[in-house]
């Protein structure tokens, strides 16, 4: 379980997020929602630690993320996955040499054990026979799926998705959604998932967060998103004309 | 003086949460081949020509009945092991290695592969950064040594097929009055600019952030600036060690 309390952050005098606490549950797909440039990958940033928080405090399973010593807030780390928006392959790297990255420099597992879950994580992200490949020369759908390999190789706690199907057609989309829904269930993690689309939040969003200019207006799951009366959420949630058909009258 | 302040805590955090010796020794001598073996093309190409060159012109500069040809060489030997083969190329190691490091970096940081690593749990700094450094200040003394050689053979070969001096002045020019200190000052040199250009160089690849423009920015800047802590640093040597 993660619980952050009160997390505030400015840049140059500006402030992006205001006081935002709340909390994710393990097993679960939680999902921070919102229109672009409301914060939601700097609340993500401060989440993972990539960007310090001015106030508030993290817990990642009762361990502050803020308070603890360099050491402990390594361990925590070593217990994250993470799938960045660009994927965030090595160039320099096959796909089984970026897989197997975190293996090669976090354990002391034989060659042979680490290339055994490369391989399992490679075909449980649906891709087989692609090792040799370099990021270069895959799709970025492929990128994402070998970017959810390398994330889950060293067996996470959490796992987090920044913006996971973007870039990606619609069906390439829904399908990055569910092996991240399932990977979730099945290896019973703290998945967080930053993202503006709203078939990911109709399809995987069992806890959602949605941010408003840096706020935190909402808090829910996708059964209830679209019986919410907030206008700011339901001006989100129904900008498509999908969305504007599916429930005519918030439309 | 605030990025100054931030060099620093840059430079200390390379040797903070290390991983093992056995990952670094990999990386090292991959990055030995990078910036060794890689540079041994343009090191043997400049230091022939500054040879010859530096020959022809001393040559051309100390005409006279009452001076002997062995100065052309002795002078040679000296520019070159006091200042052209140390510092010259430095300059020409910043423009290739140091751009070449700002570049990787900067790309690394703006497609989000530096922040993969934080998230890993991995210290980026010391991961990236240390093998490069140490690689440099072992590859690049290595390189002056051979520098100094070509650029004396350099100098040998166009001051014996031109005429301007015979086989057996130049060989006697370069062992006249020979200062044993000034290797050892050369060597000392190539330490110290090795370790400026791949710090600088590192440096701002590592704290480029934006787009293809900013890394372009930063290898520029890269090089500027090691260029700049290369004649700084020179002066301080020659003063401190010579004066």
């Amino acid at each position: 379980m993660i619980e952050f309390q009160q997390i505030s952050k400015s840049f140059n005098k500006r402030q992006v997020l205001f006081d935002i606490s709340g909390s994710f549950e393990k097993g679960k797909t939680n999902l921070i929602i919102g229109a672009s440039g409301t914060g939601k990958s700097v609340l993500l940033k401060n989440i993972v630690g990539l960007i310090p928080p001015d106030t508030g405090d993290i817990k990642y399973d009762g361990r502050s993320f803020i308070t603890c010593s360099k050491q402990e807030r390594t361990d925590i780390r070593r217990e994250i996955g993470m799938l960045f928006q660009s994927s965030a392959l090595f160039d320099s790297k096959n796909v089984e040499d970026n897989i197997k990255f975190p293996l090669d420099v976090l354990t002391n597992l034989e060659e042979k054990e680490k290339l055994e879950r490369v391989n399992f994580c490679l075909e449980r992200v649906g891709l087989l026979n692609i090792n040799k490949k370099m990021p270069t020369e895959i799709s970025g759908g492929m990128k994402k799926r070998v970017g959810i390999a390398r994330a889950i190789v060293n067996r996470p706690n959490y796992l987090f998705c920044d913006e996971p199907n973007s870039g990606l057609d619609p069906q390439t989309g829904i399908k990055i959604d569910n092996l991240i829904k399932e990977i979730t269930e099945e290896y019973l993690i703290t998945t967080v998932v930053v993202t503006h689309d709203m078939n990911s939040v109709i399809e995987i969003g069992d806890h959602i967060l949605f941010i408003f200019e840096g706020h935190k207006l909402w808090e829910g799951s996708n059964k209830s998103i679209t019986k919410s009366d907030l206008k700011e959420l339901n001006d989100f949630v129904f900008a498509t004309k999908l969305m504007k058909q599916i429930h005519p009258l918030k439309g | 003086m605030k990025d100054l302040g931030q060099y620093m805590i840059f430079l200390g955090n390379l040797f903070v949460r290390r991983e093992t010796f056995g990952t670094y020794f990999k990386l090292t001598i991959q990055e030995c081949i990078n910036v060794g073996y890689n540079s041994l093309l343009i090191v043997t190409i400049v230091s022939i020509f500054m040879g010859a060159v530096t020959t022809i012109q001393t040559a051309s500069n100390l005409i006279g009945p009452f001076i002997p040809n062995y100065v052309i060489s002795l002078v040679v030997r000296d520019m070159t092991v006091l200042e052209l083969s140390p510092t010259i190329m430095a300059i020409i190691f910043a423009g290739k290695v140091g751009s070449n490091i700002a570049g990787e970096l900067g790309t690394m940081r703006i497609s989000e592969q530096i922040d993969a690593l934080e998230v890993m749990g991995i210290n980026a700094n010391s991961y990236l950064v240390l093998p490069k450094v140490i690689a440099c200040v072992i590859m690049y003394p290595m390189l002056v040594i051979l520098s100094i050689f070509l650029t004396l053979w350099g100098g040998y070969l166009v001051g014996t097929v031109t005429g301007i001096i015979s086989s057996a002045d130049y060989l006697y020019g370069i062992r006249y009055e020979f200062i044993e200190f000034n290797i050892t000052f050369a060597i000392i040199k190539a330490l110290v600019f090795s370790f400026l250009i791949a710090s600088i160089s590192a440096y701002k690849g590592f704290y480029t952030y934006g787009g293809a423009l900013e890394v372009g920015r930063a290898s520029t800047a890269a090089v500027t600036n090691s260029c700049i802590a290369i004649l700084f640093a020179d002066y301080l040597l020659a003063q401190l060690l010579l004066g």
